[in-house]
């Protein structure tokens, strides 16, 4: 009996040595970081006396929060998070459903039409911004002798006259739609991959018995198939939003550093904000936006998943 | 409705290009469905009884052949527009909708003039439930029912668009055994009160012998008898339908005939008039055996097993081609348990022999082939 409870003991410790490595990472580069946010954001102006050299005493309290909450900046930020994710969540999930089905549906270059659309995934988002912004650009712009991107010689065609996607004096909608585009095309190959999962594993025998039961194929789609789909759907969707309130990197892709066109309005958003603090050694309001923005995707995830179990329960 | 198959054939081309081998699942079909008939369709697992079914319901195209609803020729229709109502060997419901919304389904999808409102939508689909008798179980999930619940849903769901033929994919294979019989009962119930001509398929003979009015034989996809399951069973037309047919299985022996007698290791055990001298396979079924201290035939006695009625003698022969003979007997006789071998008499309706051959069947006295057809 000795013996084994010896053998459990010395097991246990072979177990927390091959662990530790991990252990210790973790405890450097997460809990460490996320226990140093939580006091930052909780010491009342740390990082800018910090800057003065002085090895002052800080306060516990809000005021932080107080401070980022009431600077308009800060607020133009969570509008520009929101309305990119409310904007790109639903269009991309649709989308990544409609082109996972037809995927799905044709037979020949299946295996070649996945690569495609799997590509975007693969690729650095900045050197996909860089390459959205050529075809938004306009080389030129003010000058008698203007060229277009491809998407104005597109519209073109069609006998739109060019529309100042990003150039200066561009406006904030025109910049968005930029974005909400970019943003979609980037998040589509996931949700793709996510999706077309799903759907190969969804039982055949369900589309049998639908046509022997004369379904129209809208009907197949939206009674069946979605449905069927929705736990991937849910998945996509949660994860969709918390990558839409942390987008940063396709702004800086698109407008560059500044996050905004020549002389428009601000895209920053909540991320392009903490790394703005963080870049001004303003540490204790980085880490105040940090946890206001961990609170809000904490609380849609939440939503999101309350909703999703009522949905997809079966 | 009746349904006419005619040469219908299926080839599913090889899976790997490299080789060659293609599999004929069904091959060269013909026979005739009467109206408001049920039919079982009763081979062994790979047979092609699915095929068959799902080209019927237009989920597969045949390769060659026809199908005729009626006087129409629907070989070319898709499944969408043939009308038929089919029960999946797993029952393939919908799991995301309630037992009421499974079996609504079909009926939301009808169009144009065969269009109904919503009353009369649920109630077709209460009269469904009730024929079935899962009217209670109307906002359950079909993970929330038996197997037996779930297969009569099934059933209910393919009734309810009053289809004009009713095809059932081995419907009671994930049942227990008690279920199967009852549930057997009631689709054979069901059958009669809707007067649906149905397809029921299966690979167990008891099932289709015990609710069908004809029986479809196959092998290999190929079509070996078609008929009354008792007169399939009274007078097979060749030794595979005669060893699929019946529990316990007919005892099969290496036999020869010789001046019109039938011998069976040496022992002339039956007169057979009119057969020619050869090699034959002799099979008899377990109650065409008569004990008889005088008998024909001699078998060494393995066991005796009394069950209620019938008294079940378990005996060998070295010509035996099945693992044991197995013959059923009145209770009123009396075996010596401790006797060394045991003596029969044969009922000349109860054998039948075959040619060692093509393993078809040789009439023999005043036996005569069964009527083709149906
Ligand atoms: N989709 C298919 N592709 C290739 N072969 C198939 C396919 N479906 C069935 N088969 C073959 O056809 C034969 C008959 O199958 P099936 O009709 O399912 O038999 P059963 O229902 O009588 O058990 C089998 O040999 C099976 O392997
Ligand atoms: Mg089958």
């Amino acid at each position: 009996m000795k013996n084994f409870l010896q053998k459990i003991k010395f097991d246990q410790w072979k177990a927390w040595i091959y662990l530790s490595p991990a252990i210790v990472l973790l405890l450097i580069f997460t809990v460490w970081p996320i226990f140093n946010t939580l006091r930052m954001a909780f010491w009342n102006g740390y990082g800018l006396f910090k800057e003065l050299g002085g090895e002052l005493q800080f306060e516990f309290g809000i005021k932080n929060f107080k401070w980022v909450v009431g600077y308009g900046g800060f607020l133009d930020c969570l509008k520009n998070t929101m309305l990119l994710t409310v904007l790109t969540v639903p269009l991309s999930t649709i989308l990544a459903l409609v082109i996972a089905v037809s995927l799905n549906a044709i037979k020949p270059f299946q295996r070649f039409l996945q690569t495609i659309f799997f590509l975007p995934y693969v690729t650095n988002s900045i050197a996909i911004g860089m390459v959205f912004e050529a075809m938004f650009n306009i080389v030129g712009f003010g000058t008698s002798n203007p060229s277009y991107g491809i998407i104005n010689n597109i519209l073109g065609v069609f006998g739109v006259d060019p529309i100042n996607w990003i150039n200066a004096g561009s406006g904030y909608w025109a910049n968005i739609a930029v974005l909400v585009i970019y943003i979609v095309w980037n998040a589509l190959p996931f949700k793709i991959l996510i999706l077309l999962g799903g759907l190969q594993s969804v039982n055949k025998q369900y589309y049998d018995a639908a046509k022997i039961d004369s379904t129209p194929r809208l009907r197949v789609f939206t009674k069946i198939t979605v449905p069927l789909l929705s736990p991937m759907i849910a998945y996509v969707v949660i994860t969709g939003f918390i990558g839409g309130f942390k987008e940063y990197s396709s702004i800086v892709g698109i407008f560059g550093d500044d996050m905004h066109a020549v002389g428009g309005e601000s895209l920053n958003t909540m991320v392009g904000y903490i790394y703005k603090q963080l870049g001004e050694n303003h540490e204790g309001d980085a880490s105040a936006a940090a946890l206001i923005l961990f609170a809000i995707i904490f609380v849609v995830t939440m939503i999101n998943m309350y909703v999703s179990k009522k949905k997809t329960h079966y | 409705m009746k349904i006419v198959l005619q040469n219908l054939t299926k080839v599913f081309p090889s899976r790997n290009k490299k080789s060659n081998e293609e599999v004929v699942a069904v091959s060269d079909l013909t026979f005739t469905i009467p109206d408001g008939k049920l039919v079982g369709l009763l081979g062994p697992s790979g047979c092609g009884k699915s095929t068959t079914l799902y080209m019927i319901s237009g989920l597969q195209k045949p390769t060659g052949g026809q199908i005729f609803f009626g006087e129409d020729d629907v070989t070319s229709l898709s499944p969408e527009n043939r009308g038929v109502g089919l029960v999946f060997q797993n029952y393939a419901l919908y799991p995301h909708m309630t037992v009421k919304q499974n079996i609504l389904f079909p009926l939301q999808n009808l169009k144009g003039a065969d269009k109904l409102d919503k009353n009369t939508m649920l109630e077709r689909a209460l009269e469904a439930a009730r024929l079935v008798q899962i009217d209670e179980l109307m906002d359950r999930k079909p993970s929330e029912l038996s197997g037996g619940q779930q297969q009569r849903v099934a059933i209910a769901r393919a009734l309810v668009k009053m289809p004009r033929v009713l095809l059932l994919d081995e419907p009671l294979s994930n049942l227990d055994a008690r279920l199967r019989l009852q549930t057997r009962e009631e689709i054979r119930r069901i059958q009669r009160e809707t007067g649906i001509t149905t397809i029921f398929v299966t690979h167990d003979q008891e099932e289709a012998m015990s609710i069908s009015d004809v029986i479809v034989v196959m092998k290999l996809g190929v079509v070996q008898q078609i008929g009354k399951p008792q007169t399939v069973y009274d007078n097979p037309v060749n030794l595979f339908v005669a060893k699929f047919l019946g529990t316990p299985p007919i005892n099969v022996f290496k036999a020869n005939v010789k001046g019109g007698k039938l011998y069976i290791s040496g022992e002339a055990v039956l007169d057979v008039p009119g057969v020619c001298d050869r090699d034959v396979f002799a099979a008899i079924r377990p109650e065409g055996f008569v004990p008889d201290d005088n008998g024909a035939m001699t078998c060494s006695l393995s066991s005796i097993e009394v069950m209620g009625r019938d008294v079940s003698i378990v005996s060998k022969n070295e010509a035996m081609l099945t693992p044991t003979i197995r013959s059923i007997v009145d209770a009123d006789y009396k075996v010596s348990a401790s006797a060394q071998s045991v003596k029969f008499n044969l009922k000349p309706h109860k054998v039948f022999i075959f040619d060692s051959e093509t393993e078809e069947r040789i009439y023999f006295g005043n036996q005569t082939a069964p009527e083709t057809g149906i």
